[in-house]
């Protein structure tokens, strides 16, 4: 049951052949007995889920099914779900439970899908590695002395380990993509605007963007059917036409024009993670897609625009954590101005903290020409690179990570070193482009990621082209050693 | 840009977070360090270039201007630290 993509599983419950209780109490059983070696899901309600897929048991047997109808997925924990505790990984709101559902939410509820449990993630999105939850690092299934990245590591061990057929996540500068990489499954950040960020908890509102994580493209694409579309109570969601982005997976690559960036080969790319790379491309060339070297002047000033541009939005964005209207208060404050310094010391973490002072400097009156603006004026030359190089190539390929999943605590004690695993990944988000990291092979038996990334709004070539990658490879079907165990 | 402790305080009491007198020496050598790595943004022309708010170069969509939403102050207060009447608590402000 476990081992089935999604496409299988809908396929299966529509024929009978097993009902959404039996897959939900499968997937809920595998927790039970792996996750205390992974630690990716902060809350799983048992009861509910099965709640819940007694109900699309119900509807599969009236013929009133759903696209997802009876499908577990698991959540990041930064999607506010109605009466399930939304934590985003942080002391802040590990009391918090919202009163209402995030837009993706109702969308997966509206499709059928049963909320399987809320996931493990770096705290309110803020890392690489996952070691800055407030509820301890989840861990990489290939190998548990590794991370599984960040932030959205706890989807990623989670559909590494097979305890969820497929998971969400969110990318402000990597943390869908990242994790697929080092976990060895496919993860899709859309376009910006492509997805409702409406309830998802905010870190920088002109970055964020949500996404599927799953084992193949296919399930990717399935999940994003459901999750793509504009959003009235969401300003920045866009209007454009969405598409069924399974429509068009099996399309050929005869002809397709992918561009190598050099900044993305150059130095800093481990030696072994260039050559998985490489062998992937051949593969696509194999396909009749023509390989054309380029080049993103600006990709080395990536990092430090982005650590502007999403602290400032983070500072702003979180100064709401007030310890008054929801969320963590410290005890006994002797004034206002004590409750505000006192909560905010005591309920955020080191990084997050971090951030919201950069941010808060450099918004700061006197800096913020010299810091915010000119970081948003460098934003622009970064995104008008990809756009002269779109104009020559369909899509952009390269290595996701400088290399693949590093141990716990190796990176920990030094952010610019953490900083550092995102240099291929932020500049996408910068230009609000889709990307997406899909498995290409592995170094020393961690997995190693290929990135993709395309025009805006170009979602199902990606997928299109990912998907008759899987099709000729075996990557993503690999499952890890940890995950042979358990009840089934 | 070389910071010096002292503005770190002065930004974190802009932030509101207290930082403890064993902590703030650590606190202002990782953020000194994270300002030098970005100060390289510094060395770039970005004469008449203009700044990207937005990765579409989208504009805010206005909305008409109806209530949409039902009030649901209990709930929401529900999951508040402190509420008395429908208001929220905080400590004395004013004596």
């Amino acid at each position: 049951m476990h081992t089935k993509s999604v496409a299988q599983l809908v396929k299966g419950l529509r024929e009978r052949q097993f009902s959404s209780v039996e897959v939900t109490r499968a997937y809920l059983d595998r927790i039970d007995a792996l996750d205390s070696q992974y630690n990716s899901f902060i809350t799983v309600d048992a009861a509910a889920a099965l709640a819940a897929a007694g109900g699309a048991d119900e509807r599969l047997a009236s013929g009133t099914a759903n696209a997802l109808t009876g499908i577990p997925i698991a959540h990041k924990d930064i999607f506010c779900t109605d009466g399930v505790r939304t934590s985003c990984g942080s002391r802040m709101l590990d009391n918090f439970v919202p009163p209402y559902d995030a837009s993706v939410i109702q969308r997966f509820k509206s499709a059928g899908a049963v909320l399987l449990g809320k996931t493990n993630m770096d705290e309110f999105a803020m890392g690489s590695s996952n070691e800055s939850s407030f509820y301890g690092p989840a861990r990489n299934p290939w190998n548990t002395d590794l991370v599984p990245g960040g932030s959205s590591g706890g989807s990623a061990a989670a559909v590494a380990g097979l305890l969820a057929p497929a998971a969400t996540g969110t990318d402000t500068g990597g943390s869908i993509r990242q994790p697929a990489a080092f976990c060895g499954i496919t993860g899709l950040k859309p376009t910006y605007g492509r997805v409702s960020r409406l309830g998802i908890v905010a870190f920088a509102s002109s970055l964020d963007q949500a996404g599927p994580m799953a084992h193949s493209a296919e399930d990717c694409a399935f999940l994003l059917n459901t999750m793509a579309g504009h959003d009235p109570l969401d300003s920045t969601s866009s209007t454009a036409a969405t598409e069924d982005y399974c429509a068009t997976l099996g399309d050929s690559l005869e002809g397709l024009r992918i561009g190598l960036p050099t900044e993305y080969f150059g130095e800093g790319l481990d030696v072994a993670t260039g050559e998985c790379i490489n062998n992937a491309l051949k593969e696509l060339e194999a396909q009749g897609a023509t390989l054309v070297e380029m080049s993103l002047p600006h990709s080395a000033l990536t990092i430090p625009t982005y650590y502007i541009i999403a602290p400032a939005e983070a500072s702003t964005n979180l100064a709401r954590f007030d310890g008054v209207r929801y969320g963590y208060r410290c005890e006994n404050p002797v004034d206002l101005h004590d409750l505000y310094s006192r909560t905010r010391q005591e309920g955020f973490g080191e990084e997050v903290k971090r951030r919201i002072l950069v941010g808060t400097y450099a918004l700061s009156a006197g800096y913020y020409d010299a810091y915010y603006k000119k970081a948003q004026q460098i934003r622009r030359l970064i995104t008008q690179d990809f756009m002269h190089c779109f104009e020559q190539v369909d899509v952009i390929a390269g290595p996701t990570t400088p290399g693949p999943a590093f141990a716990l605590g190796a990176k920990s004690d030094d952010p610019i070193s953490m900083y550092l695993e995102d240099v291929y990944t932020l500049a996408v988000n910068l230009a609000g482009l889709p990307g997406m990291s899909l498995p290409a092979g592995f170094v020393e038996g961690k997995p190693v990621g290929l990135q993709l990334i395309g025009r805006h709004f170009s979602e199902a070539r990606l997928l299109n082209v990912a998907h008759r990658f899987q099709q000729a490879t075996d990557w993503h079907l690999r499952t890890p050693d940890s995950a042979k165990g358990g009840t089934l | 840009m070389a910071i010096e402790q002292g503005e770190i305080e002065k930004i974190a009491e802009l932030s509101r977070i207290r930082i403890s007198d064993e902590e703030i020496g650590q606190v202002t050598q990782r953020i000194a360090e994270i300002l030098q790595m970005v100060d390289q943004l510094q060395a770039v022309d970005t004469h008449d270039v203009e700044p990207m708010a937005n990765p579409l170069d989208a504009t805010q969509r206005l909305r008409p201007d109806k209530v949409t939403q039902s009030n649901r102050r209990d709930a929401f207060q529900a999951i508040a630290p402190a509420v008395e009447n429908g208001l929220y608590l905080v400590p004395k402000v004013i004596e």
